[in-house]
């Protein structure tokens, strides 16, 4: 029993993250209808950010996220002005290859300022909590939490802000919010700027019990992919969802199945429902 | 002057050139750049076909190449088949592998294709890694033969290896022009144009796509054969998605959907690297905002652009010609 609520906590842990990055990437689907394939990237600089802020300048671990959230939101705010924003009219094809682009400069760019090697991301909360025969590293903890209570307060920013209420009309109905006044430029970088936040936030809480690399972003954003397209891409509730589903699969599917394969999971999971259901799981039709 | 180079004469004078390329370079490293040039150009021809020509943007092409290399060699190297025969059964595997897949992953539309392929890439990318009893995983397969000697034809210089890929790109180029001037070429087109479209046409859409699908990774598969002979070294980044990304930009750099583009893209840009090898480690600082630019302000590359100009000029000239 003790063995399972360590796979549940396991589970918890890495669907807090997943979901946190597929957040991001459906919210930017949902107003620009991009898979932006450079999300992984914002991810990656963002736990490098933290891991700079913490290390050169003896910054604070909460603070070190802040700041991480803080540059890559502007980041993102930045591609989307300069990338996405001229190309808001193609469809298909050349705003995907614009987001490789992205991705590549910024991958590229960061083994230029910090190196190909991997860095272990310090953290104060070394400590490990005993629960009733569970060992829960207290770092774990704290990505549940701090993941779930993202959640709450970005639902909150969607439903409850005239702003965050604004990145939903355009979701819904582009030329219906425009009618309404509603900026669409201003909404699209917003939009962007939130995303990376949610990467940046989930990758300095993720680094610690992780690596830090040019490359760290690979794994996770293809996964949050699965997530979307199996949510539904541009579905809030849908990317949370899915993001349990396939961090509880590989949790389990790691201990019960194998653990040398825990990464092909997900994707085999992704190819055995879009086998049967081409819309994914939550969507009636597309 | 530029107009002649059009067709069947451009065509030859390509083809000089390349026979020509050895005795002019009087270094075999360079030969090994080219031969490299010439591999990855066969694969991006297939890439081409299913992107540019049919519309489908498949992410999973460098895994495809992979399985191709891959089965060179295990079966060279662990079952002791000859290169030849492995070569053929490469094509053969992956295609096998290839109809499935494409069967799944086709019924997709546009992004949610693309997210999919991405993720079929990554799978084929892990089972190599993970799969230490066939693949060495992450080891590698070290050891494989050089293709073996037709009649006195051997392949051991790099000048020999030259010819055979410079043979293979050739053939490549030959099959794609048939493809893609037929009718077969003209229903990828339509298709690419728009699926509603193509289907009020009368194309079956799944069984064309599923067509193109296979010939594209075809020539992935014989090209990562060819990678196995020449390279004589696999290892699971070989099926790594940047190799797709490297095709693509080869492809957008000279122009999708076009013949000669691709070609001029992929033989053009290893030669540019091989000049800024400074940047070789960091080369998609700058190629990553080239790429960006190319799609925001030279979407059809420029072999594209240029096509596209000179197609205006004549439609202009024959408006000027007629008095109405």
């Amino acid at each position: 029993m003790e063995i399972f609520f360590q796979q549940v906590l396991n589970g918890l842990t890495l669907g807090g993250i997943y979901s946190l990055v597929a957040l991001g990437l459906t919210l930017v689907y949902g107003i620009l209808h991009v898979p932006n394939f450079a999300h992984g990237a914002f991810y990656m600089v963002g736990a490098f950010v933290a891991y700079t802020l913490m290390t050169r300048w003896g910054v604070n671990y909460w603070l070190a996220m802040l700041g991480a959230g803080v540059v890559v939101a502007v980041l993102a705010a930045i591609s989307e002005r300069l990338v996405f924003h001229p190309l808001r009219h193609e469809s298909g094809l050349h705003p995907m290859i614009a987001a490789i682009g992205l991705l590549l400069f910024l991958e590229a760019g960061a083994q230029v300022i910090w190196g190909p090697d991997f860095l272990r991301m310090p953290t104060p909360y070394t400590g490990i909590l005993d629960l009733g025969g569970v060992t829960a590293p207290v770092q774990r903890l704290l990505i549940i939490a701090a993941a779930f209570t993202l959640m709450l307060v970005l639902h909150l920013f969607l439903t409850r802000t005239v702003m965050g209420s604004t990145i939903i009309a355009m979701a819904q109905n582009r030329e219906g919010a425009s009618l309404v006044g509603i900026d669409a430029n201003r909404v699209a970088m917003l939009t962007f700027a939130v995303s990376g936040v949610l990467a940046a936030f989930a990758a300095t809480l993720y680094a610690p019990i992780n690596l830090v690399y040019p490359a760290m972003g690979h794994l996770v954003i293809t996964k949050a992919f699965v997530i979307i397209i199996l949510g539904g891409m541009g579905s809030v509730p849908g990317a949370i969802l899915g993001g349990l589903i396939i961090g509880f699969a590989e949790a389990f599917g790691a201990f019960y199945v194998s653990d040398h394969y825990k990464d092909i999971i997900a994707f085999a999971a992704l190819v055995v429902i879009l086998s049967f259901r081409p819309q994914g799981i939550f969507k009636g039709g597309h | 002057m530029l107009n002649r180079l059009h067709g069947p004469l451009g065509w030859t004078l390509l083809f000089l050139a390349g026979l020509l390329f050895p005795f002019v370079v009087g270094n075999d490293y360079h030969l090994t750049v080219m031969s490299t040039a010439y591999l990855f150009a066969i694969a991006t021809l297939g890439l081409n076909l299913i992107v540019g020509y049919t519309g489908q943007f498949n992410l999973a092409h460098a895994g495809f190449m992979a399985i191709g290399a891959y089965t060179v060699g295990i079966l060279t190297v662990d079952h002791g088949f000859s290169y030849w025969l492995s070569f053929v059964l490469a094509g053969a595997v992956t295609v096998a592998v290839g109809l499935p897949l494409g069967w799944v992953s086709l019924r997709l539309k546009g992004h949610y294709f693309s997210i999919f392929t991405l993720c079929v890439g990554y799978i084929i990318y892990l089972v190599i890694e993970k799969w230490e009893d066939l693949t060495h995983g992450p080891v590698g397969i070290i050891g494989i033969p050089a293709p073996e000697p037709i009649g006195d034809f051997g392949f051991e210089t790099p000048r020999a290896q030259y010819y055979l890929m410079f043979f293979f790109l050739v053939l490549g180029v030959w099959a794609m022009r048939r493809i893609v001037n037929s009718l077969l070429g003209r229903t990828f087109m339509a298709i690419r144009n728009g699926d509603d479209l193509a289907e009020a046409l009368g194309i079956n859409l799944m069984r064309n796509k599923l067509l193109a699908f296979l010939i594209s990774v075809l020539y992935a598969g014989w090209a990562g054969a060819l990678y196995a002979g020449f390279v004589r070294f696999l290892g699971p980044d070989i099926a790594g998605v940047h190799h797709t990304f490297d095709m693509t930009m080869y492809m957008l750099i000279g122009g999708l959907g076009t013949l000669i583009g691709p070609l001029f893209g992929s033989l053009s840009v290893p030669w540019i690297t091989q000049y800024l090898q400074f940047l070789q480690e960091y080369r998609f600082v700058i190629f990553g905002p080239i790429l960006i630019l190319l799609v925001i302000y030279l979407p059809h590359g420029v072999v594209g652009t240029w096509l596209g100009w000179r197609a205006r000029r004549a439609a202009q000239v024959s408006a000027a010609a007629k008095p109405e």
